[in-house]
């Protein structure tokens, strides 16, 4: 049977067991938390126990950085094995992994790297899902990435490649819109010509977060996924543009980096609950 | 080029900064990307000292950022991650500190980042109850000596030969720094038995039963095995701190699954 990915259509924020007390205390308008997968792969401890109290009172998604999607080599049954008795264990109602490698041969190399958009890739990209969804039994959603580089060999543009993926595979997409600001602005094309290439309709969830400005060998703009930072302007018009056309989605604040209190992360996350509030009473009308 | 081989240039040139960019690799501004691949050198060599100093926040304090970073990134370097759970990375730290030529000054540190890995590992191991100063007030003396002591799940020993657990305590917040008049080895328990992890100096002889125990000894046998091995061993001190730090779980006749107490 698969589980399908089921968030609440309201904001969420990353957890940081330092924001645990506030969390639950707080009345801020979120209504998931989503936590990296790898950082729970213990067999027990605190880690777990405020895992369990926090979905208690939230939606949880669990949102794995380590299985290597778009590796070249096999998916790391071990890994996917944790990530099952993970699953298992908290029930979270949404599932996600990004389009990017980060194992190769026997290293991990801890970042999320991109690869070449063929059909090759293609193919590989979808038999991989194909695994994770019938181990987990579930539907997972695969995130767009954040690009430095691109690559001689690619023939697929990004919004093709992932809508091939959605429908090869059946998995749902996480739309994170600043790595959409983040990859257009490095490579010189327009984010909003790539929403609207982007098959939408498959988003169960949406990502904001933080970058850094830096500059490229030939001071072109490059931007830097950083997550470390609240999110920057022209991603909430981007945001705001996304959540018009498609009603309120599952929308998650990430903040990895330079962590900070919890009243700034509440702040943004509150920004996220306006929008998607305002776009259900549009809806409603 | 095969997206295995794109991948495998790719991987290889992120822990090398002598190679050039690969040639798969190229940006709409210029065919060699430099700055741009230099973003992923820095993500993985950044993010994983990053994960070490995490982990090791009391071996960075002893030597200091600027050590800390140079030696993060000569381990990065040479063993990167094996495994994308990365609580369990840095677990071939110490070795690698104990042949970290620059750091020979400094002896001790190998077993003080020992006793860090310690305590993330007891804070991520199974949860279990503790057996409390009642459950074993019920055993009749006597029979207490034929009976194993299931351990906590949590509980690890690191042992040295260098005053380990007062090092670390000077170095993470739990005492005053301060010259240490007494250099002698000490052996610490490390342990979770509810919500936080505990970390204490352990008496003469206790590691060695700790470890006869953890082995499935019954506990009079141990007690003789580590008063064999060392002659301060005592039995009611060892006894006292089991319930006291609350270190067993369980009492169980040997070679048996049945609960004697629990």
């Amino acid at each position: 049977m698969t589980i399908v990915s089921s968030l609440p259509a309201r904001a969420g924020v990353g957890f940081k067991p330092q924001h645990f007390t506030e969390i639950l205390a707080g009345d801020a308008p979120i209504g998931f938390v989503e936590i990296h997968a790898e950082n729970y792969m213990g067999d027990g401890g605190p880690a777990h126990a405020q895992l369990a109290s926090l979905s208690e009172r939230f939606a949880l998604s669990v949102h794995g950085v380590g299985l290597s999607i778009g590796g070249a080599g096999p998916l790391d049954g071990a890994h996917l094995k944790r990530l099952k008795t993970l699953c298992d264990r908290h029930q979270p109602q949404s599932f996600s992994e990004h389009l990017a490698w980060s194992s190769h041969g026997e290293f991990f190399y801890n970042d999320l790297l991109p690869l070449p958009y063929t059909e090759e890739s293609l193919t590989r990209v979808c038999e991989h899902i194909d695994t994770v969804q019938n181990t987990l039994g579930r539907e997972m959603l695969l995130e767009n990435p954040s690009t430095y580089v691109t690559f001689v060999d690619s023939t697929i543009p990004e919004t093709e490649f992932l809508d091939a993926v959605t429908q090869r595979t059946g998995c749902g997409l996480l739309l994170d819109v600043n790595n959409v600001f983040v990859s257009a602005t490095n490579h010189g094309t327009d984010p909003a010509a790539y929403l609207t290439a982007f098959p939408l309709a498959r988003v169960k969830e949406i990502h904001l977060s933080g970058h850094d400005a830096q500059s490229d060998d030939a001071g072109a703009p490059l931007l830097i996924d950083a997550h470390g930072t609240p999110v920057a302007d022209p991603v909430w018009a981007l945001y705001e543009a996304v959540i018009r056309r498609t009603g309120p989605i599952a929308t998650l604040i990430e903040w990895d980096n330079d962590v900070p209190v919890w009243p700034v992360l509440a702040n943004e996350a509150r920004a996220a609950a306006c929008i998607l509030e305002r776009a259900a009473t549009q809806e409603a009308a | 080029m095969s997206a295995f081989q794109i991948q495998d240039q790719f991987a290889g040139a992120l822990l090398d900064a002598e190679r050039v960019v690969p040639r798969a690799v190229s940006s709409h501004t210029t065919r060699t990307p430099q700055k741009r691949f230099a973003v992923y050198r820095n993500n993985v060599i950044v993010g994983l000292s990053e994960a070490l100093r995490t982990q090791f926040p009391a071996t960075e304090r002893i030597v200091g950022t600027e050590f800390f970073a140079a030696l993060a990134r000569v381990y990065v370097s040479s063993e990167p991650p094996r495994s994308p759970v990365m609580m369990n990375y840095g677990e071939r730290f110490p070795a690698f500190i104990e042949r970290f030529e620059p750091a020979a000054e400094i002896p001790y540190l190998a077993d003080v980042a020992r006793l860090e890995i310690a305590r993330t590992q007891a804070y991520h191991a199974a949860d279990a109850t503790p057996l409390d100063a009642a459950a074993w007030q019920r055993i009749d003396a006597d029979a207490l000596g034929k009976l194993c002591v299931v351990l906590h799940p949590s509980l690890r020993i690191v042992r040295s030969a260098f005053p380990v657990v007062t090092i670390w305590s000077m170095n993470s917040g739990g005492m005053e720094p301060a010259s240490i008049e007494d250099c002698g080895p000490e052996d610490a328990v490390i342990v979770r038995p509810r919500g936080d992890v505990e970390v204490r100096q352990l008496p003469q002889g206790s590691a060695a039963f700790l470890d006869a125990l953890a082995a499935g000894m019954p506990l009079g046998e141990a007690a003789a095995a580590a008063a064999d091995g060392d002659a301060a061993f005592e039995l009611s001190i060892n006894l006292a701190g089991l319930i006291g730090a609350e270190l067993a779980i369980e009492l169980v006749a040997p070679s048996s699954t049945k609960d004697i107490a629990s």
